[in-house]
């Protein structure tokens, strides 16, 4: 069991952990949050594989997962303020019944 | 003082500019500024007098390109010689006293100001034909004098009349303006340029004019010859001669101080001027022995003609003003012969004489209306002679200086100089007899005129209430009869400076002295067998019979119809034209009409046929596509059903099948 190994079980445990929530949770924060976790299993790869991978000198993994940060804060701020609208239309912020943009 | 040739336009350029006014304003001050204009025009023409009299044998010209046209440059110029100087002084001088006379006479009109734009647009065109040194642009300026005669002509136009005589005149003069631009263009073609004077380049100097006398056309006539009679045709027109004389008398319909100024003293007198500018043109073939005709002779039967038919008919017409006109026709007459002759400085010594004189007869004819309330009638007016002393004394020294009384008036000079021409000319006297002939009648009808006008009792309530006009009125008159008896004095045979001035080749004529006392005898025979007829016994009420009228019935009858010329016209032409019309209306109602029709039903058709094939077959094809699509789409809207759960549980099992796939099969 190397490192890698490790940080890709846990990674790969968290990312189930994320979606699960994304998947079984009613309330739209909840869902945020399940997304945000999957996200950041994916950060722990980056880490992983730069770390452990073949040239650890060059700092690429760690400049990409500051990027994925910065986009992950804005998708936050946005998810935020979406749900906010929601509430104010329905108020509530059940997932199950935002379904007005339905085809 | 002098005014160089580059200067030259100034002259037609001052009445211009008050015309452009004129035409942007109705304020009264515009007469006042025509006024102002003329007599800067005046005080401009006599500076290039002076000028011009320093050497009259000069032709001092200024050419300049006008615009670029094919592979030649199209050239225009001004040109100041005797000819054009004395021709402009004339004209602005009489058109001063003409634009003061018609602030009196028009006063009451409600067109005031329109009247003064218009005669500063025909002073302008006038001044402008006569100073162009191109034929180009004498053409454009001919026009233009043509245009401000049909303007005031038919300044009165809410008169039938008065239009239809503005009409009349201005068809007529085109007829003979067409021969004019046929003659200017291939004039063009034949010589490349259409100056008059352009350092030995120019169509009036010895190399060309040898060029075009030299060649002879099929029909046995000089080139020269050929092109002559063609610009004649348009002088033809505009000077009323015979056959084209109709127009002038008709014209009489326009105001009095038109007439006085278009009808009698300049424009009419452009023909006379125009052929004694291309003179040297006209006369280019006259040492050619084997051509059927020479350009002359034409001009000089033609004047003799209309000399004697003018005069003519003037002895039966009992509208003042056409008594005039159909003088006037005779004067052009007497100013053609003596072109043709070979007189041509003696020529306008007449039309300078006769612009004076005439113009001097209209405006007291003009003022004698005015008094008269408008009454033009010569049998129902009478006895002004005490209520209008001014007008009086100026329209007797103006009818003897017309009549040609000896001596003393302007007439008989100018006369005499052409009879003795005349006289002298080898090829024909008739024209001689002709012009003794109508020195009687002259002489006969204006002592018919005057005894009718001014003696006996009045025979109607205007002439009865007749009373002298205002100063504006009579101060012309005044100054016009002075001219009329001073300014023959400027010509006559014992010191011809005017003929020598013109014409650095002229020789006064020797002896002759049996012809001049022939011609008084005339004159005197003329007055005379008028006073015998009209003055002995005057007439007492308007429907007296007129003395000659009851002598000769069927004779009067015919020359008080003019001799029949406009219905001759009007059977010949005129039903000519007619039947033209009523072809052309055929041809373009029923067979360019009908083709149309057709045209126009086919395209009916054929979009009919087009709109079946299209509702048929075309639209079920995209019909059946757009259906489809429709379907389409339905179908994958009813998946998105907005429950967001939903979506992430297909990313889910899309994520877990990608997963397998890529952990049992894909990557190694």
């Amino acid at each position: 069991m190397t490192p890698l190994h490790l940080c890709l079980l846990i990674s790969t445990a968290l990312f189930c952990i994320g979606l699960f929530g994304a998947l079984a949770r009613s309330n739209t924060i909840l869902v945020l949050l399940g997304i945000e976790l999957m996200l950041n299993a994916a950060n722990i790869n980056f880490i992983a594989f730069w770390r452990y991978g073949p040239n650890p000198a060059a700092a690429n993994g760690m400049i990409f997962v500051l990027f994925s940060i910065a986009v992950a804060a804005a998708e936050a701020a946005v998810g935020l303020a979406l749900i906010i609208a929601v509430y104010r239309h329905q108020k509530n912020i059940r997932l199950q019944e935002a379904t007005v943009l339905k085809g | 003082m002098t005014l160089p040739v580059q200067l030259l336009w100034l002259i037609p350029a001052l009445p211009l500019l008050v015309a452009g006014i004129g035409a942007l304003t109705r304020h009264r001050g515009v007469a006042l500024a025509a006024i102002f204009a003329m007599a800067g025009s005046f005080v401009l023409s006599c500076l290039a007098l002076a000028g011009a009299l320093q050497d009259p044998a000069v032709h001092a010209t200024y050419n300049f390109a006008w615009f670029d046209l094919g592979h030649g440059t199209l050239r225009l110029g001004f040109l100041l010689d005797p000819l054009t100087a004395l021709m402009t002084t004339m004209v602005t001088f009489v058109g001063t006293l003409i634009f003061i006379f018609s602030l009196g006479y028009m006063k009451k009109d409600e067109n005031f100001s329109r009247f003064f734009c218009f005669l500063c647009l025909f002073a302008a065109a006038m001044l402008g034909l006569l100073v162009a040194n191109s034929l180009l642009l004498l053409f454009i300026c001919w026009e233009l004098v043509g245009l401000a005669s049909y303007l005031l002509i038919g300044f009165w136009f809410h008169k039938p009349s008065a239009a239809a005589a503005a009409k009349k005149a201005f068809i007529t003069t085109r007829i003979g303006d067409l021969g004019f631009l046929l003659g200017l263009l291939w004039l063009a073609d034949s010589t490349g340029s259409l100056l008059f004077f352009d350092n030995g380049h120019g169509v009036l100097e010895a190399a060309t004019l040898a060029s075009l006398s030299g060649q002879t056309l099929a029909c046995g006539l000089a080139l020269s010859t050929a092109i002559g009679l063609l610009i004649f045709c348009g002088a033809i027109g505009k000077s009323g001669q015979f056959p084209l004389h109709v127009w002038l008398p008709d014209a009489m319909e326009g105001p009095t101080p038109v007439s006085a100024l278009i009808h009698a003293a300049t424009m009419v007198a452009a023909g006379v001027f125009l052929i004694a500018r291309v003179y040297p043109l006209m006369s280019a073939d006259a040492l050619l022995t084997a051509v059927p005709v020479h350009a002359l002779t034409v001009v000089a039967f033609i004047g003799a003609i209309t000399a004697l038919l003018g005069a003519l008919i003037a002895c039966a017409q009992n509208d003042i003003k056409r008594v005039l006109a159909f003088s006037t026709v005779s004067q052009l007459g007497y100013m053609m012969l003596a072109l043709g002759v070979g007189a041509w400085s003696a020529a306008i010594f007449h039309l300078l004489t006769h612009a004076f004189f005439k113009a001097l007869l209209f405006l007291g004819a003009g003022s004698v209306i005015h008094a008269a309330h408008h009454e033009q009638d010569i049998r129902r007016l009478g006895g002004l002679r005490t209520k209008m002393k001014f007008t009086f004394a100026s329209f007797a020294i103006g009818m003897m200086a017309l009549s040609g009384v000896p001596f003393l008036f302007s007439g008989f000079w100018s006369k005499e100089a052409i009879l003795h021409a005349a006289h002298e000319w080898n090829v024909s006297h008739l024209p001689l007899y002709a012009g003794l002939c109508a020195v009687v009648l002259t002489a006969f009808y204006m002592t018919r005129l005057v005894a009718e006008t001014f003696f006996g009792q009045p025979r109607s309530h205007g002439a009865d209430h007749a009373h002298e006009n205002t100063a504006a009125m009579t101060a012309p008159l005044v100054i016009l009869a002075a001219c009329a008896v001073l300014l023959g004095f400027l010509g006559t045979p014992y010191w011809p400076w005017l003929q020598k001035t013109l014409d650095p080749h002229y020789e006064a004529t020797q002896g002759g002295l049996g012809l001049m006392l022939l011609s008084i005898g005339l004159v005197g025979a003329g007055l005379g067998l008028g006073w015998w007829l009209y003055g002995r016994k005057l007439r007492a009420t308007a429907a007296d019979r007129d003395p000659l009228a009851t002598a000769a019935p069927f004779v009067m009858a015919a020359l008080a119809n003019r001799l029949g010329f406009d219905e001759l016209y009007a059977a010949t032409v005129g039903r000519l034209n007619t039947a033209t019309a009523a072809l052309a209306a055929f041809l373009d109602r029923y067979v360019i009409g009908g083709l149309v029709t057709f045209l126009a039903q086919l395209g009916i058709f054929s979009g009919s046929v087009n709109r079946q094939m299209d509702e048929a077959n075309l639209n079920g094809g995209f019909d059946a596509v757009s259906e489809s699509v429709r379907e389409t789409g339905l179908f994958y809207s009813r998946k998105q059903t907005g429950e967001t759960h939903g979506y992430l549980r297909v990313v889910a099992v899309a994520f877990v099948l990608l997963f397998l796939v890529l952990a049992l099969g894909g990557v190694r």
